[in-house]
């Protein structure tokens, strides 16, 4: 088959190579760029494990071409950590309040919490819930994952007010 | 010098030992997407292997023509039947002691049975040659119903087994028959039911469902042809169990098989088994010269590897008409499906149904498991549970729950009257067990208390008023457990999984300057042990916590271990873990006494140093004591300071736990709404507490998922229904409950640290008590028994049975 020549932008920097027109996102960034942040739990777009965001949205890559991103700008968790190589405010919360256990999910589930904290600053805990039930854990049961969520957003509306 | 103003409880507090919550070290990698689990692996030249699947549930397999799919490009190899018989791999052993096709040799015995592997040169068009694989079938009578199953001329399943009257587990009755396993005194059993004031009798069905580990299982097989060593990655919960099957099966040299379990995306007991793709992946690798790497997809791992539950309990219940239990009889149809892949001890075809007296004092009892092929998937796994024990655990406290209706008792008082009193330990059970430790009233109470049951019942009381009065459709439901476990298999003379015994083993090497590294026989897939057996070492030898490295799951480095599932992790080898750190204390209390010429008996341990007695300002730290045993020479002492401990535990351990639900049922759209979850648990010695939470929340939101709605379901034909996460009910973060802890602790009076296990007690706990609060909503209507998952259409049909929509 064909390959198409796909351009995209990757945590900052500019990514390029050369995928099937059938090629999911989440293989060519798994297998081709070798960005294995980003999971594979279920191929069906139910579970979240894949979860990056494009374009300033949350999308799961298992459900979109890789040649869809063409052109794109594409966060995924390994550009959440801090550029000094610390981690993130919603990496740290997921850590204080053992919001993973395998962690298979935690990726996608905080490349998720990421977004909604930018959709949403203040979020309820029912916010919270039902902006990330697209995301699957079977470990945590949820409710430190809530709980980080929260707390991170607390502490990165405290950083906004402290900057203003 | 500052440690000498230091208190010794300052002292401890930086060791980060056990009981407190310390923050896991994995977590550094896995916030970052730096873990690296089974399918991040890539190797040079790694190639792809997939499964072309059977569609038919049973059949015949007339002619697999691969030849279309040889020539898509990019495919390399596909292997039947036929290409693994010349080396007796075309059938591999289980671990029930039966066997099962790698891939279908002649039949299938259900969807999704493993027929060809395609090898190549990467996933997309190993999926274009599994699609080009050309199987003729013919269609055979399909058998779903393990009942059906044993007709006398039911179909032949195992026409393998013809003539064979003779099983792993003795004699089988019928063509269809796996086992039959008998415990208790059947004779007393039945007479105590003869005269008993009251007998309750039902059917508990607990339904077929999946473990459903967020990743998949998978491996990577090396077969490096100038060493001839072979190594093999995987999803793998017990790696030195794999490579030793592997050099079973394989014939390939114990020393030249590496296994390396990776970090693993969970497993809960779907990654103990033995799976034909790990057998195709690693003889695909020696065909080819070339890596090959094999992961199941979703659809794959829910439809072909293991499966759990699938028991039909057939309960009888005898008691006074005070309420007293008399005696407990059982008789269980274990559905195996196709081969029976159970998971548990070889002496142990039920695994420990024979828990099922549960929390309770039981005198007499009897239970009875038939094994029975039927055209399913194989499996019957230990889903977060030690073997069987929730099986067992929702048997006995969905029958206490029936005995309350038929006695018209309260049934948090019917559980009152008949627990095992805590001076009765240890307790010998009526079915053979020897519980250890126990103080089941004091749980109980606390957690009524907590929950404020009184007030509860009362208000419960109350809504049905206001029901019957027709001001509401919204009925409440009050769940109760009170469940026992058993865990920590276990001691070698009675468990072994295919001769090998379940001990476990910790090896620990202190450094020069004091940090040290652990190696274990187990291995984490979430549980935390990289935080949690340092926690252990910390307390015991002084060196903190932070300075000490954890590893397991590398068969070339690690000490052997039986691995992680069945709670025994740390009833077996944090036990080990404890010994060998022990050990390690003792050498040094020789080597401090040396150092501060003083004889052995004359220093005493304290926190992080020995100290002379009665002279606390003469001491020797830890880490002085390391750097002296490799750098003096001391007389009759050996340099270095390691130790490894395999331990071979005396009993089981017995966690329990009391949990409370609170639901509002809807009886219209047979929606519900969990109010509360309650849940204490009483683990022994607590190493981690935010670790056991997390396992708690864990835990009871499997067991929610699979009380109220996850199965895997076929129809009469053998399809499965259930393939897809579309299908298979996992609980997203909107419809999980808020869960609410608690504990009580009695220490293990075997375990060096006291401690039980909990990673399995809220799945075991929360099954019974989510279903029992559905039963209770409707039990002023007359509800005795309604078979789970609860989903909402099950409870609607519960109401419209009642009359309750009218």
């Amino acid at each position: 088959m064909s390959k198409m020549h796909i351009k995209f932008r990757l945590n900052g920097q500019e990514v390029e190579g050369l995928a099937e027109p059938r090629m999911l996102l989440i293989h060519f960034l798994r297998e081709n760029l070798k960005v294995t942040g980003p999971h594979i739990g279920c191929e069906t777009s139910h579970c979240g494990a894949c979860t990056v965001d494009m374009g300033g949205k949350s999308v799961k890559s298992c459900t979109v071409f890789a040649c869809q991103a063409d052109g794109a700008e594409i966060t995924t968790i390994e550009g959440l950590t801090n550029p000094d190589g610390t981690l993130g405010v919603l990496q740290e919360m997921f850590r204080e309040h053992h919001g993973l256990q395998c962690g298979f999910c935690t990726p996608g589930m905080i490349t998720r919490a990421h977004r909604l904290l930018q959709e949403n600053p203040t979020p309820t805990e029912e916010e919270v819930r039902f902006g990330i039930s697209g995301n699957l854990c079977r470990c945590t049961g949820y409710q430190n994952i809530v709980k980080a969520i929260l707390a991170a957003a607390e502490q990165l509306n405290s950083h906004k007010e402290a900057a203003e | 010098m500052k440690d000498e103003v230091q208190s010794p409880e300052e002292r401890s507090a930086t060791l980060k030992g056990m009981g407190c919550s310390r923050k896991r070290v994995e977590d550094v990698r896995f916030t970052q997407g730096r873990g690296n689990y089974v399918d991040d692996i890539k190797l040079d030249g790694m190639l792809t292997g997939d499964f072309v699947r059977s569609p038919y549930a049973h059949a015949r397999v007339l002619s697999i023509d691969t030849e279309a799919a040889l020539a898509v490009p990019g495919v390399l190899a596909v292997l039947t039947a036929k290409d693994l018989e010349p080396l007796g791999l075309h059938w591999m052993p289980t671990l029930a002691g039966d066997k099962q096709m790698v891939l279908a040799d002649g039949k299938v015995l259900f969807q999704g049975q493993e027929v060809a592997y395609v090898v190549a040169t990467d996933r997309y068009a190993a999926a274009d040659g599994v699609a080009a694989v050309e199987v003729d079938y013919e269609d055979l009578p399909v058998v779903t119903d393990p009942f059906k199953a044993m007709d006398p001329d039911a179909p032949v399943l195992r026409e393998d087994l013809a003539g064979q009257t003779e099983g792993a587990h003795g004699p089988r009755r019928h063509h269809n028959h796996i086992f039959t396993w008998e415990q208790g005194d059947k004779a007393a059993t039945e007479a105590v039911l003869a005269e008993a004031d009251v007998v309750a009798e039902e059917m508990v069905y607990y339904h077929r469902t999946h473990p459903m580990p967020l990743e998949t299982c998978g491996c990577v097989a090396s077969m490096d042809k100038v060493t001839g060593k072979l190594t093999l990655w995987g999803t793998f919960q017990a790696p030195h169990a794999v490579r030793t099957v592997a050099s079973l099966i394989s014939g390939i040299a114990e020393h030249n098989i590496r296994v390396i379990s990776p970090d693993i995306g969970g497993g809960f007991g779907n990654k103990v088994g033995v799976y034909p793709g790990y057998v195709c992946s690693i003889v695909a690798s020696i065909v080819t010269g070339k890596p090959v790497k094999w992961v199941e997809s979703r659809m794959d791992n829910l439809m072909s590897t293991a499966f759990a539950r699938d028991y039909w309990m057939q309960g009888k219940i005898a008691a006074t008409k005070e309420g007293r239990i008399t005696g407990l009889w059982c008789h269980t149809t274990a559905d195996h499906g196709g081969f029976d892949a159970c998971a548990d001890p070889t002496k142990f075809p039920a695994g420990f149904m024979n828990i099922c007296t549960g929390s309770y004092d039981i005198p007499v009892a009897y239970l009875a498991v038939d094994g029975v092929y039927t055209n399913k998937a194989p499996g019957g796994v230990a889903y977060r549970c030690s073997f069987r024990v929730t099986e067992a655990a929702y048997f006995i406290e969905r029958m206490i729950e029936v005995l309350a209706i038929k006695l018209n008792m309260d049934a948090a008082e019917l559980r009152r009257i008949n627990f095992i009193r805590k001076e009765q330990f240890p307790y010998q059970s009526a079915l053979g067990w020897e519980y250890d430790s126990g103080d089941y009233h004091t749980a109980w109470e606390k957690a009524l208390n907590a929950v404020g049951y009184d007030g509860l019942r009362r208000e419960q009381a109350e809504r049905l008023e206001a029901f019957k009065r027709g001001e509401t459709r919204k009925l409440i439901g009050i769940g109760l457990t009170h469940f026992t476990e058993i865990v920590g298999a276990g001691p070698v003379k009675n468990c072994d999984i295919l001769g090998l015994g379940m001990f476990d083993s910790c090896e620990i090497r202190i450094h020069p300057t004091g940090s040290a590294i652990a190696r274990l026989g187990t291995i984490s897939q979430g549980q935390g042990h990289a935080t949690t057996f340092a926690q252990i070492i910390a307390s015991e030898i002084g060196i903190p916590a932070d300075d000490i490295t954890l590893e397991e799951g590398d068969t070339d480095t690690a000490p052997y271990g039986l691995g992680t599932y069945g709670s025994r992790s740390t009833p077996v080898a944090g036990a080990a873990t404890a010994m060998a750190a022990r050990k390690i204390r003792a050498k040094a209390q020789m080597i401090a006494a040396y150092l501060l010429e003083v004889h052995d008996d004359d220093v005493e341990f304290d926190v992080d140093r020995f100290v002379v007695k009665g002279a606390p300002e003469r001491f020797k730290t830890m880490k002085e004591i390391a750097f002296a045993s490799y750098n003096q020479a001391i007389p009759g002492v050996e340099p270095g300071l390691e130790a490894v401990s395999y331990y071979d535990p005396p009993n089981m351990t017995y966690p329990f736990g009391a949990y409370i639900c609170v639901m509002e049922i809807d009886v219209d759209t047979g929606e519900h709404a969990v109010r509360s979850f309650y849940a204490l648990d009483d683990c022994g010695t607590r190493i981690n507490p935010m670790i056991i939470e997390g396992q708690v929340h864990g835990g009871a939101t499997e067991g929610y998922a699979i009380a109220m709605g996850q199965e895997i379901a076929y129809d009469e034909m053998g399809n499965h229904k259930t393939a897809t996460l579309m299908d298979f009910f996992v609980p997203t973060a909107w419809e999980t409950p808020h869960y609410t802890t608690d504990f009580t602790v009695t220490p293990s009076p075997h375990h060096p640290i006291g401690a039980k296990g909990v990673g399995e007690s809220p799945n075991v706990g929360s099954v019974p008590c989510f279903s029992n609060a559905v039963h209770d909503a409707f039990r002023p209507f007359g509800l005795v028994q309604s078979h789970m998952p609860h989903d909402h259409w099950r409870i609607w049909k519960i109401a419209e049975d009642l009359g309750l929509h009218v």
